[in-house]
């Protein structure tokens, strides 16, 4: 006897009782589709997720001032007025391999053009912020070096910005007034999207970092962050360590006078990769999550498989007698009902496969969620059906093949 | 003459509960190739746990049984297996023919079982041939429940002969069909033991035992009879006087 015969058989057997097949597969298809679906969403947050994190730039380390705690109270980000503009020189002048360097400040601030304003974020920052996070222009240009030290009145602002201000009109070479201070648009860039964290990085506005300080923040306000970018992947951990140990000498212990304070406290060195790899890990477990339901709705369909060999087993006792009484071995008996099993889990697979396809994809066209359904998905999700047909039809072919003969030709 | 089915003093017992049913007593019994037995008995009398011995359904608890020469004992399950499938056909009362499979098919499952290696062209040749004995090829197509009683007890006959096996063992062949038909059934069994096939037939019905050309009497889980019938009914006599007696069915 063939393995084809065996299927041939099967085939037959699960042909007889085609509502039934039908619904007990429907367990699986529901499953699997599921599985598919879920693992979809999963697999799409991560993708944007991942995208966000790019959006960042390219091998790129973040310094921030560090929190300390001061008799035992924890004091917020700004307690520590440690980054200056001169970290940041002394970093592009002394760390080897990196390419660019930007501080920034930020403050929160009305902009006012015409009869329009709008409350927004202004960033005072260097030329190179725009290198390192890879960020172009769709309309004029970006600031150069030049504008930097001479703090000329100009900006670069952002896409949702331009929209607010100036709606449909071109916004380069128009004045805008932040705190009364009058600056030329000179740019307008191209939307990113909301960043690893969140915000809407449309809706900021950039001017040089001179420009900031003489006019709108305070010589006195600390830096909130530097921007570096490394030369490549691989150097990041080494800048990242002198980085820190540059900083170290710059301020020493008992900055601001605060002799217990560790030199951790003042400052934190964050690399691109740590920023990817906690915002990745949210998605996966929630990736994780919800596979984990989707399974155990495959587990119930396994055991509808199982509990519907059983009755099949029962009700064919007769046949299995006559046919291991005219010489079928305990294995072609045993692999009979297996592939019967088989067969209605992997097909409920297939089906489930397209239609948790076709679920996701209505998903993201009707509520706009990103879904992506990976090839690896898919195999896992197959595979997953066979072996819940394996493992649920293997007890009760394992019965079937186990009967007396004598017993099962008097059935009844 | 070299026996086919050699019993010695075989016994059988199951545990029924607390105590143990002794099915078999020491029954010995030897039977030769082109044999036509009809084994006869009331209910209990051990006739069929008889039957399922020489069948290889079943393993004596003590004794033993040669079936041509293979001490059948010894073997495994498996092995046992292909003893079925070989050298054994089985006829049942209530046909056991697989529901909505043709009659082509359920001649053909003891081929799928052999260990040899058939093509599905040859293995449906053999079983058309096979069909042609019991005079049904021309209803290969059909499904049990489009045939008579008669009719399905002759497509098991087909199936149980399609291998070629050395015995054909028949369980109460004609114990739920009418006389008549019964007679034809019977037919069919002479006309297959004249072509050399042995055959064993477990009946309680005096009349059918008559066909057979000895008979063994069993009571209690022993042989208490066992006689030669010089002179065996001829069943196609007897369908000639069915006929005579009343004009045969129109379909």
């Amino acid at each position: 006897m063939t393995v084809a015969d065996a299927t041939r058989i099967a085939f037959h057997a699960l042909g007889r009782n085609k509502l039934r097949s039908a619904l007990t597969a429907l367990g699986i298809v529901i499953g699997v589709g599921s599985l598919i679906a879920l693992l979809g969403i999963g697999h799409g947050a991560r993708v944007q997720v991942e995208k966000q994190v790019a959006s960042l730039g390219e091998n790129v380390i973040q310094i921030q001032p560090g929190t300390i705690t001061k008799n035992a109270v924890k004091l917020g980000s700004d307690s520590v007025s440690g980054l200056t503009v001169e970290d940041a020189e002394a970093i592009k002048r002394e760390v080897p391999d990196v390419v660019a360097v930007s501080p920034e400040v930020k403050t929160k601030s009305q902009v006012v053009t015409g009869n329009r304003n709008w409350r927004t974020s202004v960033y005072g920052i260097s030329a190179d912020y725009f290198t390192i996070r890879q960020w172009k222009t769709v309309k004029g240009e970006i600031f150069s070096e030049q504008d930097e030290p001479g703090a000329a009145k100009v900006t670069v602002i952002g896409s949702a910005v331009a929209e607010e201000l100036f709606g449909e009109d071109d916004p380069v070479d128009k004045i805008i007034r932040i705190q009364n201070v009058p600056v030329t648009v000179i740019g307008v860039l191209k939307p990113k999207g909301a960043s690893a964290e969140g915000y809407n990085q449309d809706d900021n506005i950039f001017v040089p970092y001179g420009m900031a300080v003489r006019n709108l923040v305070g010589k006195q306000t600390s830096l909130r962050k530097i921007y570096v970018q490394a030369t490549s992947l691989e150097a990041m951990v080494k800048v990242e360590r002198q980085i820190t140990q540059l900083l170290l000498q710059r301020h020493g212990r008992g900055m601001n006078g605060i002799e217990d304070a560790k030199p951790d406290d003042f400052f934190k060195v964050t690399t691109q990769l740590e920023i990817a790899e906690s915002a990745t890990a949210t998605a996966r477990t929630m990736t994780l999550l919800l596979g984990l339901i989707a399974s155990v709705s495959l587990v119930v369909g396994g055991i509808g498989i199982m509990n519907i060999m059983l009755v099949s087993v029962t009700e064919r006792t007769r046949e299995i007698g006559v046919r291991i009484a005219i010489g079928a071995h305990r294995r072609h008996i045993l692999c009979q009902f297996l592939i019967e099993a088989v067969t209605l889990s992997a097909l409920g697979g297939i089906i489930g496969i397209a239609l948790g396809t076709g679920a996701a994809k209505l998903l993201t066209a009707l509520a706009g969620w990103p879904t992506l359904i990976s090839p690896d998905a898919v195999l896992v999700a197959f595979m997953f059906s066979a072996v819940v047909g394996i493992f649920f039809g293997f007890y009760p072919a394992r019965k079937a093949s186990r009967l007396d003969p004598i017993e099962a030709l008097r059935y009844e | 003459m070299k026996s086919l089915i050699k019993l010695e003093r075989v016994s059988r017992t199951y545990p029924l509960g607390l105590t143990q049913v002794q099915a078999l007593r020491g029954v010995s019994l030897e039977i030769a190739r082109g044999e036509f037995v009809a084994i006869l008995g009331a209910s209990g009398s051990g006739k069929s746990t008889l039957m399922n011995l020489i069948g290889c359904l079943d393993r004596p608890t003590e004794g033993q049984y040669l079936l041509e020469d293979v001490d059948v004992a010894r073997l495994n399950h498996d092995q046992l297996a292909d003893i079925r499938n070989e050298k054994i056909g089985f006829v049942f009362q209530s046909f056991n023919l697989l529901s909505r499979t043709t009659a082509l098919q359920n001649v053909e499952l003891p081929m799928l079982y052999h260990s040899g290696r058939t093509t599905r062209g040859a293995r449906r040749e053999r079983a058309l041939a096979a069909l042609n004995l019991v005079g049904l090829g021309a209803r290969a197509d059909h499904h049990p429940n489009q045939l008579s009683g008669g009719e399905q007890q002759r497509v098991a006959i087909a199936r149980a002969i399609a291998n070629q096996p050395s015995v054909l063992l028949a369980d109460e062949p004609t114990g739920n069909l009418d006389s008549r038909t019964s007679a034809e059934i019977m037919t069919l069994f002479q006309s297959l033991n004249e072509r050399a096939i042995t055959i064993v037939m477990v009946t309680h019905e005096l009349d059918i035992a008559r066909f057979a050309k000895r008979n063994v009497v069993m009571r209690d889980g022993r042989v208490v009879k066992d006689t030669p019938i010089t002179n065996p009914l001829d069943s196609r006599e007897e369908l000639l006087r069915w006929q005579a007696a009343e004009p045969a069915p129109s379909s």
